[in-house]
């Protein structure tokens, strides 16, 4: 009983950092008909940013964390903001181009970062009781998924209620349903873009900064290998649905981790968590192609 | 056959000429200085020159499904792997002729892409790009994983020599396998001029240009499409045959989503949708790629300061600039490029 929590609350953790990427990469597409491959940077961004702002700031080691969360989300938009603007817009309707030249920053960024910082995995600065474990029906659980499931739900929440009932939210939703019809009304859609973006690379830079206490270490390969999943997940959930890509995430994490854990106990195999998501994904194709909750294509 | 083959005009008579050219260069006792370090026909040379020839020819296939049927696949470097590795573990781990062998890697380079496209190919456009990439990633960590140290992890695998004839072996032979990637190079081009021009490849370009029309016109795209993606995905699996023969061996850079990134990139420097353009691409990169790599483990950026000497060390950093710059100044690559060149002549002359 104790492994089974131990393993939901763990897989769920795992998903909370999946769906803190593929809620942003499900918009864009969403609104936008862009894959973005470069969504994996924000990550790192996110990720090295907290990490250089906490080994800096003679704080207490929990202030200290929040501020350089809070610090990297704001750098995580502001960078996503900027590749919209620079490098994604002056190829409007453009999907091949868009797609190579994220894929272009995501190798260049990603080399630079690897070149700058090296290429080892750094020890992250978190905080003591995000390293300990909370004592639950009789399992041990860590803290750091603990708090990743809490910020991804918290996430969820605002972006839901965002979406729900301000009135940019009501412009990306539009947009996604039906983007000739909201620029017809006299919307400039185009900011939306921007803002869309921007939320997506602040999502993704807050899964970088809680990665990185989940891992303990920051890594400038991890952006690159979560996206992977993240798109797994997007198209599990159904391409520009953000519910959907919720609810995938939840699935694909805790698929990963049972079968990681059963596979490896059972049949000494250690990569079974991630071809179980592959053979799911496959799965999903033959039955349902256009997702748990997209529209068909 | 005779109509379209005057309608190429001075195209193959260059082809002829080129090939005739190629054939001769191990027994070419020149020095290219600059180019080469050795002469044409030393085995430095010649390897460098074989592994050129392969990634065109492996760029080529690439293009038959991105540049001509418009599907954008991030798991290219998967049936390339299986090329790769089939033939080598079967060969060093379990000790199979190369007859045996050969069979294995030509069934598995048929039904790994029939197979995987026909899944793949329910979804269209980007999903069909994520879906690629996760199959080809799944690909990647079982060979990292090194099941039964089947595949050596990341160590790689050689390749047991013992199973070749004595002539595809050793230093002396690397004129044979010279000849070996381009006929390779040779076979590939055939096929894409064949599968180009002919009728099911008349199909393939309509669905780039508009699938829905194709649909209403009484044609399912999807067969067509899982036809260039099966043929596209075999041609690369030869391929990787013949890299595993030049190479001696199977490493796991070959399976991972940056290579197949790489090819992308052969084809768009070149120019997606020709010939010509993704062979180009394909000599050049793996030309610059393996210069750079000399490059940077000569110590010759060690003297720069750091600004420049930190992103010219990554190789990958200069292969996605190289991806956004040719986005952005050149699209069509080099081919769009030499077209407008010609066409802005002939405009001038007339």
């Amino acid at each position: 009983m104790s492994t089974f929590v131990l393993l939901l609350v763990t897989g769920l953790g795992l998903s909370a950092l999946y769906f803190l990427i593929a809620s942003g990469l499900s918009l864009t597409y969403g609104l936008m008909r862009i894959l973005n491959f470069a969504h994996g940077t924000f990550l790192t961004v996110g990720a090295y940013s907290s990490w250089w702002i906490a080994i800096r700031l003679p704080l207490p080691e929990t202030l200290k964390f929040v501020v350089a969360v809070a610090g990297c989300m704001a750098v995580g938009a502001v960078v996503a903001a900027a590749v919209e603007i620079v490098l994604i817009r002056p190829l409007y309707r453009r999907q091949v181009e868009q797609i190579l030249v994220t894929v272009g920053l995501a190798l260049a960024f990603t080399a630079l970062v690897q070149g700058v910082f090296g290429p080892d995995p750094k020890q992250f600065p978190a905080p003591g009781w995000t390293q300990g474990v909370t004592i639950l029906l009789g399992a041990n659980l860590p803290n750091s998924r603990l708090v990743a499931i809490a910020a991804a739900v918290a996430v969820f929440g605002v972006l839901a209620s965002f979406l729900r009932f301000t009135r940019w939210g009501l412009i990306v939703r539009a947009g996604v349903e039906n983007r000739a019809m909201v620029t017809a009304l006299g919307i400039d859609v185009q900011r939306a873009f921007t803002l869309v973006f921007a939320i997506g690379g602040i999502a993704a830079a807050l899964g970088g900064a809680l990665g990185a206490i989940y891992f303990g270490n920051i890594d400038p390969e991890r952006g690159t290998a979560t996206l992977i999943f993240a798109f797994i997940t997007i198209v599990i959930g159904g391409l520009g649905s953000f519910t959907g890509s919720a609810l995938a995430a939840i699935g694909v994490g805790l698929l990963q981790q049972f079968a990681n854990y059963y596979a490896s106990v059972f049949l000494g195999f250690s990569a079974a968590g991630d071809l179980a998501v592959v053979l799911l994904l496959a799965a999903v194709l033959l039955l349902r192609p256009q997702g748990l909750l997209g529209r068909s294509v | 056959m005779k109509a379209r083959l005057a309608s190429l005009g001075a195209g193959p008579i260059a082809a002829v000429l080129a090939l005739a050219l190629f054939l001769a260069i191990p027994f070419l006792e020149v020095s290219v200085p600059g180019l080469f370090q050795s002469a044409l026909n030393r085995p430095g040379t010649l390897q460098l020159l074989a592994l050129c020839l392969t990634f065109a020819g492996v760029a080529l296939s690439y293009n038959l499904l991105f540049g001509y049927t418009g599907l954008l696949s991030f798991g290219h470097a998967l049936y390339f792997a299986a090329g790769v590795y089939l033939p080598c573990v079967a060969m060093t781990r379990w000790h199979w002729s190369l007859t045996a062998a050969l069979a294995l890697t030509a069934a598995g380079g048929l039904l790994l892409p029939l197979l995987l496209g026909a899944i793949s190919l329910r979804v269209g456009g980007i999903a069909f790009a994520m879906v690629t990439l996760a199959f080809a990633q799944a690909g990647s960590i079982l060979i990292y994983k090194n099941p039964s140290g089947l595949t050596g992890g990341e160590e790689g695998l050689g390749l047991d020599v013992s199973r070749l004839p004595e002539s595809l072996v050793g230093i002396v032979n690397t004129a044979n396998l010279y000849w070996i990637a381009l006929l390779y190079l040779v076979i590939v081009l055939a096929a894409c001029w064949w599968a180009v021009g002919s009728r099911p490849g008349r199909v393939l370009q309509a669905i780039r240009e508009n699938e829905r029309r194709v649909e209403v016109m009484g044609l399912r795209p999807y067969s067509f499409k899982l036809f260039a993606f099966t043929l596209s995905g075999f041609l690369a699996t030869v391929g990787g045959f013949v890299y595993l023969l030049l190479i001696g061996g199977a490493t796991p850079a070959v399976t991972t989503a940056n290579f197949s990134l790489s090819l992308l990139l052969m084809v768009v420097l070149g120019g997606a949708g020709t010939l010509w353009g993704p062979i180009l691409g394909g000599v050049l990169y793996e030309y610059l790629d393996f210069r750079l790599l000399k490059l940077s483990a000569s110590g010759a950026v060690d003297s720069l300061p750091a600004v420049l000497r930190v992103p010219l060390s990554e190789p990958l950093f200069i292969l996605g600039v190289l991806f956004i710059c040719l986005v952005y100044f050149f699209p069509g690559g080099i081919a769009g490029f030499v077209g407008r060149l010609w066409s802005r002549h002939r405009r001038s002359a007339t």
